[in-house]
C-alpha cells in the first residue's frame, strides 16, 4: 500500500507516466536486454509456463504468506523509490496498454495490481475505461494468477537483477546488451513466425513484423509485435524460451495479453485496437492497413512521400446541419484525390463531423507529440458559434462560422497529410477513407479554450523548467527564445489583422450607407445628367461595397486565419519543447538516482553488509541502464524535436509566402474592378450638362 | 456679360483667387490670400483671419444701395474653425465635417477659397468695395462690424413662418422651396456618409501602418529559415505598406473632391433655404401692404400716399423676384458645374490611383512570385 503511493516517481506526475513507459519500452532497443527484459522477465514466466521460474520462486511465494513476500519485495520497492524493475514492469504492460486503450485492455492488467501493489492511479482509469464489469470480473479470475505473478515477478526479479548485475557487472560496456537485442527483435518475428495463424488473424500486427526488421529502433512495433505474438500463450512461451532471457521481454507482453485473453472474446479485438496505437506510436511506422500491401522501409517511405507530397490534395466541403435542436451537428465532406499507393484508390469521400476531426487530433497528438513531433491542432471548438448554428436558421453570422471552420478544419487536414510522419499514421487513413468512425469521445478537454489553456500551462511550466535546466544546446535555447517571441508577434499581427478587416467590414458598411444616400440624392435632383449621374455613382459605389466586402473576407481567410493558424501550431511546438525538456528531467532525475544508489552502495560497504549489496549492486546497475537509456532518449527527442522545428519554418515560410501572392492576387483584382468601375463612371460624370 | 462687368469692378481675378498658406498661433489662423491683378502680372498677398471672412460677408449682407439684394444667393461661408478644440476630433468633426479633415486645415482653406472666388466670380456681389479691399489692403478691414447676426435672426423668424407652411404667392418659389428642403437634407446625409466612408478608409490606412510596422518586428536573421520568413515578413509589410498608402490616397480623394464639392453643395442649400427666407420676408411684406391698403381704403385722404407706397413695395416686389428667378437660373447651373467638376475630378483622381495601385500590386506580386520560386 505504502508502496504503491512510493511507487509513481516522484518526478512525474501521473499524467506523464504513459510517456515514460513508453519511452522506457522505446529507449529499451537498444538494451532490451537490460531494461525490458530484465523487468519483463519475471512476469511472463509467472503467468503461464510457470515451469522455469515459477517451480522455484513461486514455491515461496505460495507458501510462504503472500504478506511476507510481498513484504519484502515492497520493502525494495520503498528503498528503489522511483521504480523498482519489478513494477516498472508492470507499469510497462499497464501504462502502454492503458494509453493506447480507451479501449480497456489495461484495467486487466491493473485491476490486479492493486491487489498487490495498490495502483490508485491506475484503477480509477480503469473505471473511465468502461467495462468495469467485464474487468472485474477478469480481475477477480486473474487474481489467482496474478498473486502468484506479482510474487513471482518480484522474486524473479530478483533473479532476474542478478542475471543482469552479472551482465552489466562483467562487461558494463553494453556491446553484449547491444549485439543481443538486435537479435532479440530479429528472432521475435521469427518465433511469432510459427503461429502464424494467430498473425492473420490480427491483420494489422502482422505487417509491423517487417519494419521491426527494417528499424531496430522502433522499440513499439517490437512491443507491437508481442503482442500478437502472446494470444497464443503457448507459442510465445516456447519462443522465449528459445530466446532465452531476451525473449522473456515477450514473455512479458505476452503475459499481459495471455491476462487480457482470459477476460473473453470481446476483449481480444479491443485488445488488437489496443495494441494498433502502440504499434502506430513510431515513427513513420509503415503499419498499412492492408496487410497485403508490401510494406516499406522508412527510407523509401520518405523518399516517396517527398515525391508524391504534393499528390495528396484534401478539401473540406459541403457542411451540412444534421439533426435538430441542441443535438444538432455539423457533418463536412472530406474529399481525398491521390495517386499514392497507401491509400485504396485515387479519390474516395468521407463524411465527418467535427468532433471527429478533434478525436484524430487526439489520437495524433497522444501517439506521436510525446515524441518531439509537431502535431498541427485542429480549430478551437467554439460553443457560442455553434450554438448559434444550432438555434439560428439564416443568420448570416452562423454562415460566416461555418465557413470559417470548414477552411480551418481544411487547412487542418492539410497539415496533417503534409507531414511525413503524420501522414503514415493509421488514424489518418482510417480518418480519410474508413465509412465509419466510432464516435469520438471526450473531446471536449482537448478543444477551444481548454485546449490553449492547456498550452499556456504547458509553456508556463516549461519556462520555470528552463531555469532549472541548463541548456546545453545553444539552438534550442535560442530556438525556444525565438518561438517564445514569435508568438507574441503573431498575436499582435493577428490583432491588427482583425482591426484591419473590421475596418475593411466598417467601410463596406458606410460605403452601402453612402451609397443609399447618393441614390437618395440623384432621385431628387432635378438636373436630369445630374440626376443621372447621381444614381450611377450610386451602383458604382455599391459595386464597390462589395468589393470592400470581398476583400474583407479576403484579408480575414488570407491572413487572420493564418495567424490564427501558427499561433496554434506555435502553441504545438512549445509543447514539443516541453516533451524534450520532460526528457531531459526524467533523464536527469534517473542521474540523481543513480547517484545516490551509488552513495547507498558505498555505504552499505563502508558498512559492511554484504547481503544487501547484491541488491544494491542491482540497482544500480538497473539505474545505470536507464540513464543510458533516458539520455538516449532525451537525445533522440532533441533530435526529433530540432528537425520539426526546422521543418516547421521551413513551411511556414512557405506558407505566408503562398498567402501573400494570394493576397496580392486578391488586391490586384479588386484594383483592377475599380479602374473599370470608375472608367464606366467616368464618361458619365462628363455627361453632366 | 455680367463677367466682364464683374471684372471690371473687382480688380484682381476671380480665379487666381488662393490661399496659400495658413498659421495657428493659438486659437487664431491666419489664412495667406493671393491673387493676381487684372491689368498686370503683380500678384498681392493678404493675410486675414476668420473674422476678416465674416466681415465682408456682412458687409455683401448689407450693401445699402443695391437693389435686389434680397434675392441672392449668397456663397456660404463656412463655420468658425475653432483650432484650440479641434484636437477632440469628434467635436471638430460634428462642427465643421469635412473641413476639419486634412493636414494643416488644408480642406477648410479650400473651403474658404472656394468661398472667395464664388463671391469675387458671382455678378452682382464683386461689385462690392468690401470685397476689393479684403483682396487688396493690407490693413485688417474688420472694424465695422455690428450688423452681424441680424441675417440669423431674420433666418430664424422666418425659419418658423416655414414651420407654419406657409404657402408662397408663387408657385415657382414654392416648388423650389420644396425642393431645395428636401435636397438639403439629402446632401447633407450624403455628406455625413462619405464622411464616415473618409474617415473609415483613414483608420484602415492608419491599421495598415500598424500591421506594416509591426510585421517589422518579426525579422530575424538567425538561421536561413528565419531569413526566409524574415523576407517574407518584409515583403508583407512592403504590401501592406502599399495598401495604407492606397487607402491614404482615396482618402484624401474622397476628401479633396466629393467631400468638398458635397459639403460645398449643402452649405449652398442652406444658403437657399435662408435665400428663401428672405424671398418669403418679401412676400410677407407685400401681403402686409395689401392688408394695410384694405383696411385704410376708407380713409381717403391717405390713400393716394397708401398708393404710391403700395407701387414702390409692388415695384421692389417685381425686382427681387425676377432678381430672384435669375439668381436661382444662376445658382442651379452654377451649382451642377460645381459638382460636375468635383465628380470629374474625383473620379479621375479615383480611377489614376486604383491604376497606380495595380501597376504597385502587379509589381509586388511579381516579386513574391520570384520569391517564392528562389
Amino acid at each position: 500500500m505504502a508502496a504503491s503511493s512510493e511507487r509513481s516517481p516522484p518526478p512525474f506526475p501521473d499524467s506523464e507516466e504513459p510517456e515514460l513507459l513508453e519511452d522506457s519500452d522505446e529507449g529499451a532497443d537498444a538494451f532490451t536486454g537490460t531494461s525490458i527484459s530484465e523487468m519483463d522477465s519475471p512476469s511472463p514466466d509467472s503467468t503461464r509456463p510457470p515451469k522455469d521460474i515459477f517451480n522455484e520462486p513461486p514455491e515461496d511465494i505460495f507458501s510462504d504468506p503472500l504478506s511476507n513476500i510481498n513484504s519484502e519485495p515492497q520493502k525494495k520497492v520503498d528503498t528503489k523509490i522511483p521504480s523498482p524493475s519489478s513494477d516498472e514492469a508492470v507499469d510497462l504492460f499497464s501504462e502502454p496498454l492503458d494509453d493506447d486503450s480507451e479501449v480497456m485492455s489495461s484495467p486487466e492488467v491493473q485491476n490486479p495490481m492493486p491487489d498487490l501493489l495498490n495502483e490508485p492511479v491506475e484503477a480509477p482509469k480503469s473505471d473511465v475505461l468502461g467495462e468495469p464489469p467485464v474487468h472485474k470480473n477478469a480481475a477477480r479470475q486473474q487474481d489467482f494468477f496474478e498473486d502468484p505473478p506479482k510474487g513471482s515477478n518480484n522474486s524473479s526479479s530478483s533473479v532476474k537483477k542478478a542475471v543482469s548485475a552479472e551482465l552489466f557487472g562483467d562487461d558494463e560496456d553494453e556491446e553484449d546488451l547491444f549485439k543481443e537485442t538486435p537479435k532479440v527483435v530479429t528472432k521475435k518475428p521469427q518465433p511469432s513466425g510459427p503461429p502464424v495463424d494467430v498473425f492473420t488473424e490480427v491483420k494489422s500486427d502482422v505487417k509491423v513484423k517487417p519494419q521491426v526488421k527494417d528499424d531496430p529502433t522502433d522499440l513499439f512495433t517490437e512491443e507491437a509485435l508481442t503482442a500478437p505474438a502472446q494470444k497464443p500463450p503457448a507459442s510465445s512461451s516456447s519462443s522465449s524460451r528459445t530466446n532465452g532471457v531476451h525473449s522473456e521481454e515477450q514473455d512479458l507482453f505476452s503475459e499481459a495479453t495471455v491476462e487480457l485473453s482470459l477476460d473473453s472474446p470481446l476483449n481480444d479485438r479491443k485488445k488488437k485496437d489496443a495494441v494498433k496505437p502502440s504499434l502506430s506510436a513510431p515513427a513513420a511506422s509503415v503499419a498499412s492497413s492492408s496487410s497485403k500491401a508490401p510494406s516499406k522501409t522508412l527510407e523509401e517511405l520518405e523518399e516517396e512521400e517527398s515525391e508524391d507530397k504534393f499528390d495528396l490534395n484534401i478539401s473540406v466541403t459541403n457542411p451540412e446541419k444534421v439533426g435538430d435542436g441542441m443535438n444538432a451537428y455539423m457533418a463536412y465532406k472530406v474529399s481525398t484525390q491521390t495517386s499514392l499507393t497507401m491509400f485504396r484508390s485515387k479519390t474516395f469521400t468521407v463524411r465527418r463531423r467535427f468532433s471527429d476531426f478533434l478525436g484524430l487530433y487526439e489520437k495524433l497528438s497522444e501517439k506521436h507529440s510525446q515524441n518531439g513531433y509537431i502535431v498541427p491542432p485542429p480549430p478551437e471548438k467554439s460553443i457560442l458559434g455553434m450554438t448559434k448554428v444550432k438555434v439560428g436558421k439564416e443568420d448570416p453570422s452562423s454562415a460566416e462560422f461555418v465557413e470559417r471552420r470548414r477552411a480551418a478544419l481544411e487547412r487542418y487536414l492539410q497539415r496533417v497529410v503534409s507531414h511525413p510522419s503524420l501522414l503514415q499514421d493509421p488514424d489518418v487513413r482510417e480518418f480519410l477513407e474508413k465509412e465509419e468512425l466510432p464516435r469520438a469521445v471526450s473531446t471536449q478537454a482537448l478543444s477551444g479554450a481548454g485546449f490553449l489553456k492547456m498550452l499556456n500551462k504547458a509553456t508556463d511550466a516549461v519556462s520555470k523548467m528552463t531555469i532549472k535546466m541548463n541548456e546545453q544546446d545553444v539552438w534550442f535555447d535560442e530556438k525556444i527564445q525565438d518561438v517564445e517571441n514569435e508568438e507574441q508577434h503573431m498575436r499582435k499581427l493577428h490583432v491588427m489583422v482583425e482591426s484591419l478587416v473590421n475596418h475593411r467590414k466598417e467601410l463596406s458598411g458606410n460605403t452601402a450607407v453612402f451609397a443609399k444616400s447618393v441614390a437618395m440624392l440623384g432621385s431628387s435632383e432635378d438636373n436630369t445628367a445630374l440626376s443621372r449621374a447621381l444614381s450611377q455613382l450610386a451602383e458604382v459605389e455599391d459595386r464597390i461595397e462589395q468589393l470592400h466586402q470581398e476583400q474583407a473576407s479576403n484579408d480575414f481567410f488570407t491572413f487572420s486565419e493564418l495567424l490564427a493558424d501558427y499561433i496554434r501550431l506555435l502553441g504545438a511546438v512549445k509543447g514539443c519543447f516541453d516533451q524534450r525538456m520532460k526528457a531531459w528531467q526524467r533523464w536527469q532525475d534517473a542521474e540523481n538516482m543513480l547517484q545516490k544508489k551509488r552513495e547507498a552502495e558505498a555505504k552499505l560497504l563502508w558498512a559492511n553488509k554484504p547481503d544487501k549489496l547484491q541488491q544494491a549492486k542491482d540497482e544500480i546497475a538497473e539505474w545505470e541502464a536507464k540513464v543510458t537509456q533516458y539520455e538516449r532518449e532525451f537525445e533522440r527527442i532533441s533530435a526529433t524535436v530540432r528537425k520539426e522545428v526546422i521543418r516547421f519554418d521551413k513551411e511556414k515560410a512557405r506558407d505566408f509566402k503562398r498567402q501573400i501572392v494570394k493576397y496580392l492576387e486578391s488586391l490586384l483584382n479588386s484594383q483592377q474592378q475599380l479602374i473599370k468601375y470608375w472608367e464606366a463612371f467616368l464618361p458619365e460624370a462628363k455627361a453632366i450638362a | 456679360m455680367e463677367v466682364s462687368s464683374a471684372e471690371a469692378a473687382l480688380s484682381v481675378s476671380a480665379s487666381s483667387i488662393r490661399i496659400t498658406d495658413v498659421t495657428q498661433d493659438g486659437d487664431v489662423l491666419t489664412f495667406a490670400i493671393a491673387s493676381q491683378k487684372l491689368n498686370s502680372s503683380a500678384g498681392v498677398c493678404v493675410f486675414r483671419i476668420y473674422e476678416d471672412f465674416d466681415w465682408l460677408q456682412q458687409s455683401l449682407f448689407s450693401q445699402e444701395n443695391l437693389p435686389g439684394l434680397q434675392g441672392i444667393i449668397f456663397p456660404p461661408l463656412p463655420s468658425k474653425a475653432l483650432p484650440s478644440q479641434s484636437n477632440t476630433q469628434t467635436k471638430a468633426l460634428k462642427q465643421l465635417g469635412f473641413l476639419a479633415l486634412g493636414q494643416d486645415w488644408q480642406s477648410y482653406c479650400k473651403a474658404l477659397e472656394f468661398y472667395l472666388q464664388q463671391v469675387a466670380a458671382h455678378p452682382t456681389l464683386c461689385k462690392c468695395k468690401a470685397l476689393d479691399s479684403f483682396l487688396i489692403n493690407s490693413e485688417s478691414p474688420g472694424k465695422q462690424r455690428g450688423r452681424k447676426g441680424i441675417f440669423n435672426r431674420l433666418s430664424q423668424a422666418v425659419e418658423e413662418m416655414r414651420k407654419e407652411s406657409h404657402k408662397d404667392v408663387d408657385n415657382f418659389f414654392q416648388n423650389e422651396r420644396n425642393k431645395n428642403t428636401n435636397l438639403a437634407a439629402l446632401s447633407k446625409v450624403a455628406t455625413e456618409k462619405l464622411l464616415d466612408v473618409v474617415m473609415t478608409e483613414q483608420k484602415l490606412a492608419l491599421a495598415c501602418g500598424h500591421f506594416a510596422t509591426s510585421l517589422h518586428l518579426c525579422v530575424n536573421q538567425d538561421d536561413a529559415a528565419a531569413v526566409a520568413f524574415s523576407k517574407v515578413c518584409l515583403k508583407l509589410s512592403d504590401v501592406i505598406e502599399a495598401v495604407n498608402r492606397n487607402f491614404e490616397k482615396v482618402a484624401s480623394n474622397d476628401l479633396s473632391t466629393l467631400g468638398l464639392g458635397l459639403d460645398l453643395e449643402s452649405r449652398y442649400q442652406e444658403a437657399e433655404k435662408v435665400w428663401e427666407c428672405v424671398l418669403m420676408i418679401a412676400c410677407k411684406l407685400i401681403e402686409l401692404e395689401t392688408v394695410k391698403k384694405g383696411t385704410e381704403k376708407a380713409k381717403a385722404s391717405k390713400r393716394e400716399v397708401m398708393e404710391a407706397f403700395q407701387k414702390a413695395v409692388e415695384k421692389e416686389f417685381n425686382l427681387i423676384s425676377s432678381v430672384a428667378k435669375q439668381e436661382i437660373e444662376r445658382f442651379h447651373s452654377s451649382r451642377v458645374n460645381v459638382l460636375k467638376n468635383f465628380l470629374i475630378g474625383w473620379c479621375e483622381l479615383q480611377l489614376n490611383t486604383a491604376k497606380e495601385f495595380a501597376e504597385l500590386y502587379s509589381q509586388h506580386l511579381e516579386a513574391c512570385r520570384n520569391m517564392y520560386s528562389e
